[in-house]
């Protein structure tokens, strides 16, 4: 049993789930509907960052404050990337779906559409085989905690991660364009009603979660380093996962399924080796959806109170 | 591979299955002459090749597939039957494999180069069988594939009985590490040659420090990373394809594992370095049964041939597939134009391939065949040849 390296490698895994499970939670909060091109969304997020790593001529790792101005580079190129598309995605594949008021059995074989349409086009224009990324950030040991290394690498993860969600739980508990995505969230015909423009809270929605999948797809290229025309599919689904778990609808649901997701995985490869790593975490979805059947935290998100 | 497919439940599953079909209908066969191969002359006949073109492990299907063009080329430069190469891409999915080999008997193909891989070739060959389908395969080195009973099926390259050990004395009596962390990609071909690696390792008195079984689609291998560590083990062996080998030793080394990284001939490609990294692939060796043809006389013709038709050095499997090619393109060439008479003089004549001399069984496996080591190297990002295990443990 390794419990200290396993704890640091599934809050750094978690991390990431989180913020995709982000993605999937919002916008089934507001429109019911799950996005399951938000796969892709993540995807174009790690090309979008490779490119400007390849545009900015970038094959060693950079040091001092280059690493900074190349962090923020990436990171905006990625977040750009995949809120642009998400928003396109919704524009394309929903929203002429949502005004003609077809059954949620269209919005998802609309998703699955675009899921194909986007990994194909990416594999046609980049090849099927992973694309490696220049290493932007050496994987220092800071400290040790028992045996476990905890490396710089995935502190950033964490602390970028804990960053993004701190400031989108802000926004969507603390603000007037947050408390329009809550009050649709609620009850949209009482929200139209009462002024809110329903289709502009829709884009925001797919903005935001796009940000938050732009943010893992950086993070995810920074520390895996690799990228492929379906990079997105695991991680979407682990991300969904972790909505699920946590409470589909609920943001900070989305949190804690993450977190909890990425350290039952690490866990039950720990414990059961690794080949029953799939099976203890839908073990354990399974067991607590039994006993929760709206997820740990709740379903919907008017429930999730600041 | 199927315990992989349905442990993705519910709905996402669709998104793979829909998108491995959508991706086959676009890129399957490059010349659609169907066979019309009736009667007694036929003016031309068609062979296929059978294996991943596209997909995550496509380069070693690639490889094989432009070997199997040059033969061909060169065979139609003065046939009086002209051959045609029917491309059947698998992409490495045994899910893919039954209708691939219902397409190579429908398309009345005289004989098949592959299945390229061990998985795909459980599913195809038994439907090839039927079909009474000639298959050569250059590089499926499971070897339970030589124990069915197969009568069409043939191989050019040493299986994993031979491929496992040899890779297990070279660890220890090579590398002189004696605690080894064995792991596999739970496919038939990469746990097929780790059970044989653990196994074996007890017979040269070194230990299996840790074994496990990863999924080779998972982005995270921390969890085996850090048994790994825990495990105190000095060398790793992994049984499986280049593409999760590379991600697999790139989080080991970032983990501060410095031991050695010894594969299998499915990690043999360059794309292992480049996923990797340069500076994680020190230490690095596979095995292979494919051998080394940079110093034979037609060895070396056939690699400026490759080079010039392909702008590129064969790869991995290259020259078993041009062999393999060869074997079949020999039989048509005396006079065999259906399936069952090509078949029968496979069995009864030997080749002088490029790679060795290729002489058949009664299972259909080659006679002989040694496993050759490559170590990767960071400065030219290729594997270089280090020769016969045997030779090398002396």
């Amino acid at each position: 049993m390794q419990i200290p390296p396993s704890i640091v490698d599934g809050i750094t895994t978690g991390a990431i789930y989180a913020l995709m499970a982000l993605g999937y939670t919002l916008v089934y909060g507001v429109l019911r509907l799950i996005n399951f091109a938000h796969s892709e969304v993540f995807m174009v997020g790690t090309f979008a960052s490779l490119f400007t790593l390849h545009a900015l001529g970038i094959t060693k790792t950079p040091t001092g404050l280059a690493i900074v101005g190349v962090f923020i580079l990436i990171t905006v190129a990625a977040v750009a990337g995949s809120s642009i598309m998400a928003v396109l995605v919704e524009r394309i594949a929903y929203r002429p779906l949502r005004k003609r008021n077809s059954s949620s059995l269209a919005n998802l074989i609309s998703a699955i559409g675009v899921s194909f349409f986007l990994q194909e086009v990416y594999a046609l224009r980049y090849g099927r085989d992973l694309i490696p990324f220049p290493r932007i950030l050496n994987k220092t040991v800071l400290f040790h905690i028992g045996l476990a290394e905890v490396r710089l690498d995935k502190v950033v993860v964490v602390v970028v991660a804990l960053v993004m969600m701190f400031f989108l739980d802000r926004f969507v508990n603390g603000t007037r364009l947050g408390r329009g995505i809550r009050a649709v969230a609620q009850d949209s015909s009482t929200a139209v009603l009462m002024g809110v423009n329903i289709d502009r809270i829709v884009t925001l929605t797919f903005l935001l979660g796009g940000a938050m999948a732009g943010v893992a797809a950086m993070l995810y290229g920074m520390f895996y380093e690799v990228t492929q025309y379906n990079i997105g599919f695991v991680i979407g689904i682990k991300g969904f996962t972790a909505a699920v778990l946590g409470g589909i609808g609920n943001i900070r649901g989305a949190l804690l399924g993450g977190f909890v997701l990425g350290l039952v995985e690490t866990f039950g490869g720990a414990i059961f080796h690794a080949q029953w790593v799939d099976v203890v975490s839908f073990s354990v979805l399974v067991l607590v959806l039994l006993f929760r059947p709206t997820g740990i935290l709740g379903e919907s998100l008017q429930r999730a109170k600041a | 591979m199927f315990k992989g497919k349905s442990r993705k439940v519910a709905l996402p599953s669709f998104i793979a299955v829909s998108g491995l079909i959508a991706a086959a209908c676009g890129s399957s066969t490059t010349s659609s002459s169907s066979g019309s191969a009736t009667t007694a002359a036929p003016a031309s006949l068609s062979i296929g090749f059978f294996g991943a073109l596209t997909g995550p492990n496509a380069q070693l299907g690639i490889n094989i597939d432009d070997g199997v063009k040059l033969a061909v080329s060169q065979y139609n430069q003065n046939a009086k039957v002209k051959v045609t190469l029917v491309n059947l891409d698998s992409q490495g999915d045994p899910a893919q494999a039954p209708q691939l080999a219902q397409k190579a008997i429908s398309d009345k193909l005289v004989g098949l180069v592959g299945p390229a891989f061990s998985g795909e070739s459980l599913v195809a060959d038994p439907i090839l069988e039927q079909g009474q389908i000639v298959n050569v395969t250059p590089s499926a080195t499971n070897p339970a594939l030589a124990t069915k009973g197969w009568k069409y099926w043939h191989r050019i390259v040493g299986n994993d009985n031979a491929q496992g050990p040899a890779a297990a004395q070279f660890i220890v009596k090579k590398l002189g590490s004696t605690k080894v962390a064995v792991i596999d990609d739970a496919s038939a071909y990469g746990k097929g040659i780790a059970d044989i690696v653990r196994s074996t390792l007890p017979t040269l008195s070194a230990t299996v420090a840790t074994s496990q079984s990863i999924d080779p689609t998972a982005p995270d291998y921390s969890s085996t990373v850090n048994a790994i560590m825990a495990s105190g083990a000095t060398s790793v062996f992994y049984g499986g394809y280049y593409d999760a080998a590379g991600r697999l030793l790139k989080q080991l080394r970032d983990a501060g594992f410095t031991g050695q990284f010894v594969s299998d001939d499915g990690s043999l490609d360059p794309k292992l370095i480049s996923t990797a990294g340069t500076s994680a692939v020190s230490n690095t060796y596979a095995t292979c049964a494919c051998g080394d043809v940079s110093t034979t006389a037609p060895g070396k013709a056939f690699t400026s041939a490759y080079q010039s038709m392909f702008s590129t050095a064969p790869g991995t499997y290259s020259a078993e597939g041009y062999d393999a090619a060869n074997v079949i393109l020999t039989a048509i060439k005396a006079g065999n134009t259906t399936s069952t008479a090509i078949n029968s003089y496979l069995g009864s004549h030997s080749f002088n391939g490029i790679t060795k001399t290729i002489q058949f069984s009664s299972t259909g496996d080659i006679k002989g065949g040694g496993i050759y080591v490559y170590q990767a190297q960071a400065s030219s990002s290729t594997f270089s040849s280090l020769g016969l295990v045997s030779s090398l443990v002396g």
